[in-house]
């Protein structure tokens, strides 16, 4: 078993854009294993949290600690963005490209890249260019790229935004399995039964402060801040 | 008109009977050419790359120059390599001036811009499109290089066509630099001026047609063969 | 695969033609002695004789000189006498080799409104153009045609300038291919006219004068400044063209009926 990075522990970290504080100062604690789900309304800075974690910004104020050092610790991590970045490639090209950056022959990584589409249900798609994907295909592609490398952390925006139920759920299925292969998920989503459904643990966020975190049952049966509930009960934060 | 249909004929009856000095001179023009092509891609193509990507001090100035050098006059770029390989000048020992050799420095002086240039150009949108997956999977600047140009290779071979349609069809450079001497450095663009100098304008028109059917050709080429290599849609 | 067939194809065109072992010179030669055909009736059979190949580079006689005395290349034919002797006087050269001569000519509209026909001189004739005001276009390169224009200028005692006075700054071909556009009037060398193609309405006015005598000379490049010169090469090309058989091609050379350039280098026995 290769050495954990986690626990990942965030000091006071504390986001600027022109001018104005859209993030913290936040502090929190995750552990390794399981779904972190981060919730809150629009802007409260569910996406910056995750890519300050992952180290997509720079942060102004604060601390982002993993343990191990910086090398291994981002090559154990991985991303999907709320819309799918696709490369002008082929689909199985396009998950391979990760592991063709850690120097994988062409062949062997083309052959992992096939496996791992066809475990997340691309099989009639590989060789086909990734742009000619339907919105959930192409969030299928981005989460196998995401997962070739068998990342430890895998950070996950919005990954259902804009998807129909089929694909919603298919797309959960994976994030359970990879979760019940020991992969420690961090995701965001406005989407409060999928909250229900996938969080082991929540972080609730308002204004960009981190305003409640929780174990998944317990938030959701009693939420302990007045704004979690409200939320819940969905009115409108302002 | 009567000209032209003049010189179209000439141009037929050049090509038809596969005259021996149009071969030379259409084989010496693709050879400078594509070999300037080639070079200035291998520095262009990187380097347009690279400034998309990078953030230093000077950037801006550094592509605005860029642009600016895209206009750069050929006959400028002739003088310049001219007085650069005189025998009397710093590289003269190198016995290079009147040579195909230099006709292909200038080339790839007068082209190395472009394509530079319309490089950047089309990498910076990829890159805006590709910037966070490069950053999360943790890439070198080598290896988002790599991944821009393979890539945006269709747009990029726009660039290198550019370059090569500037190539081909440039004169004041290499007459100055070439010296346009017969079964030497005689390409297509100074024949055609040497033509017109003697008045004789059916040979001259000819000749250009020649050279126009000569870049569509070569276009053409490539096309087919990067159509060919992959769906046709990016 | 297509795409390395391809490039295979693109290398085999960019590879360089692995060049010959002969000896290659350079010459550099006015326009008049490469558009007229002479040099093509000449350096074949020299290189048939010799081994020698003479690569041409077609300038006027002001740069040709330039040329030379950068050392760029080997000898200098040209028509310029004054020039050429200040250059030999800068050590630039070695010795200046008359070789042979023709003449100057005025051409013109074939109406000629100047009346440049009827002139018993050519001082005369160009005093009439500039007297009307007709159009001329100047060579105004530097070339050795541009400097006779001026000389025969200058013995008229006359300034040309004015509209009807165009210098072009080209090669004698531009100055015809202008002067037919614009019917005007030009100085050129017989031999590029004859050999003109786009005359239009353009026709020889006035010739025969001896100040119109254009005598082109062999200038090598001097090897003490230029090691580089190929000394022997040229030393050969410069015995070869003073030779009988020289004279022969030169003087055997027509073009519409006319002998265009007459051979007066002093034969070597």
């Amino acid at each position: 078993m290769v050495a954990t990075v986690l626990p990942l522990t965030l000091e006071e970290v504390t986001l600027h854009r022109n001018g104005r504080c859209i993030l913290g100062p936040v502090s929190l604690e995750i552990p390794g294993g399981g779904i972190t789900v981060v919730m809150g309304p629009n802007g409260s800075g569910k996406t910056s949290l995750l890519r300050a974690m992952h180290g997509l910004e720079r942060i102004n104020a604060g601390q982002v600690r993993w343990s191990g050092e910086t090398e291994r610790v981002r090559a154990s991590q991985a991303f999907v963005f709320q819309s799918p970045i696709l490369m002008r490639r082929t689909v199985v090209d396009c998950i391979a490209y990760p592991l063709r950056l850690s120097g994988m022959g062409r062949g062997a990584a083309r052959t992992l890249a096939a496996q791992k589409g066809a475990e997340v249900g691309l099989a009639d798609s590989l060789n086909q260019p990734a742009h000619v994907l339907s919105g959930g295909e192409r969030q299928k592609m981005a989460l196998a790229r995401a997962l070739i490398r068998d990342p430890q952390v895998l950070f996950l925006d919005e990954p259902c935004a804009n998807l129909d139920g089929r694909a919603t759920l298919d797309i959960e299925t994976i994030l359970t399995e990879a979760r019940n292969a020991g992969t420690t998920l961090i995701m965001s989503t406005h989407d409060i039964g999928q909250a229900r459904r996938l969080a082991d643990r929540v972080v609730f966020l308002h204004d960009g402060k981190l305003v409640e975190e929780a174990r998944g049952a317990s938030f959701f049966a009693a939420p302990k801040s007045a704004e979690a509930a409200a939320y819940l009960r969905g009115d409108l934060l302002t | 008109m009567n000209d032209i249909a003049q010189g179209l004929w000439q141009a037929l009856i050049l090509v038809v009977s596969l005259d021996a000095d149009l071969v030379e001179i259409t084989v010496l023009s693709l050879r400078v050419s594509l070999t300037a092509t080639l070079i200035a891609s291998a520095i262009g193509l990187p380097l347009g790359a690279w400034l998309a990507v990078n953030r230093f001090p000077l950037r801006r100035g550094v592509i605005a120059t860029l642009n600016a050098l895209m206009g750069l006059p050929p006959v400028v770029v002739g003088l310049i390599v001219y007085v650069l390989f005189s025998r009397s000048g710093p590289f003269g020992v190198l016995g290079l001036l009147f040579t195909p050799t230099a006709m292909i420095i200038a080339q790839v002086i007068i082209i190395t811009p472009i394509i530079a240039s319309i490089t950047h150009q089309t990498i910076r949108e990829l890159w805006s499109e590709y910037r966070d997956l490069l950053i999360s999977l943790h890439t070198t600047r080598r290896q988002r290089i790599a991944a821009l140009l393979w890539d945006g290779r269709r747009a990029l071979m726009t660039a290198s066509l550019a370059g090569f349609g500037r190539a081909i069809g440039e004169v004041g450079a290499i007459m100055i630099v070439g010296g346009n001497i017969d079964h030497a450095t005689r390409v297509l663009t100074t024949a055609i001026a040497l033509e017109t100098g003697k008045g004789a304008f059916d040979m001259a028109l000819g000749l250009g047609f020649v050279l126009i059917a000569l870049a569509i050709a070569v276009n053409l080429a490539l096309h087919m063969v990067s159509n060919t290599e992959r769906g046709a849609r990016w | 695969m297509r795409l390395r067939t391809l490039a295979l194809v693109l290398l085999a065109a960019c590879a360089a033609p692995a060049a010959s072992a002969e000896t290659v010179m350079r010459m550099a030669v006015t326009t008049s002695f490469a558009n007229s055909g002479l040099a093509e009736a000449l350096l074949p059979r020299f290189r048939e004789e010799t081994g020698i190949t003479v690569q041409l580079l077609i300038v006027g006689s002001g740069q040709a000189l330039t040329m030379g005395a950068a050392g760029d290349v080997d000898v200098i034919l040209s028509h310029d006498p004054q020039a050429e002797a200040a250059w030999l006087a800068e050590g630039y050269g070695t010795e200046r080799r008359e070789i042979m001569y023709n003449d100057f000519v005025i051409v013109g509209p074939r109406d000629d409104p100047a009346d440049v026909a009827g002139a018993s001189t050519a001082s005369q004739a160009i005093v009439r153009i500039a007297e009307a005001g007709a159009l001329f276009v100047s060579r105004g390169d530097e070339s050795g045609t541009h400097v006779a224009e001026r000389r025969l200028w200058h013995a008229a005692g006359i300034e040309p300038s004015g509209a009807w006075y165009r210098a072009i700054g080209q090669g004698m071909g531009a100055a015809l291919n202008t002067a037919a556009a614009m019917e005007a009037y030009t100085l050129s060398d017989r031999g590029t006219w004859l050999a003109f193609e786009n005359r239009r309405g353009l026709a020889l006015l006035f010739s025969g004068d001896p100040a119109l005598f254009n005598q082109y000379a062999l200038l090598p490049v001097n090897p003490e400044r230029h090691p580089h010169v190929r000394a022997e090469a040229v030393a050969r090309l410069a015995e070869w063209l003073t030779s009988q058989t020289a004279q022969t091609l030169i003087d055997g050379f027509h073009r519409d009926g006319v002998q265009l350039f007459h051979f007066n280098a002093h034969v070597a026995q």
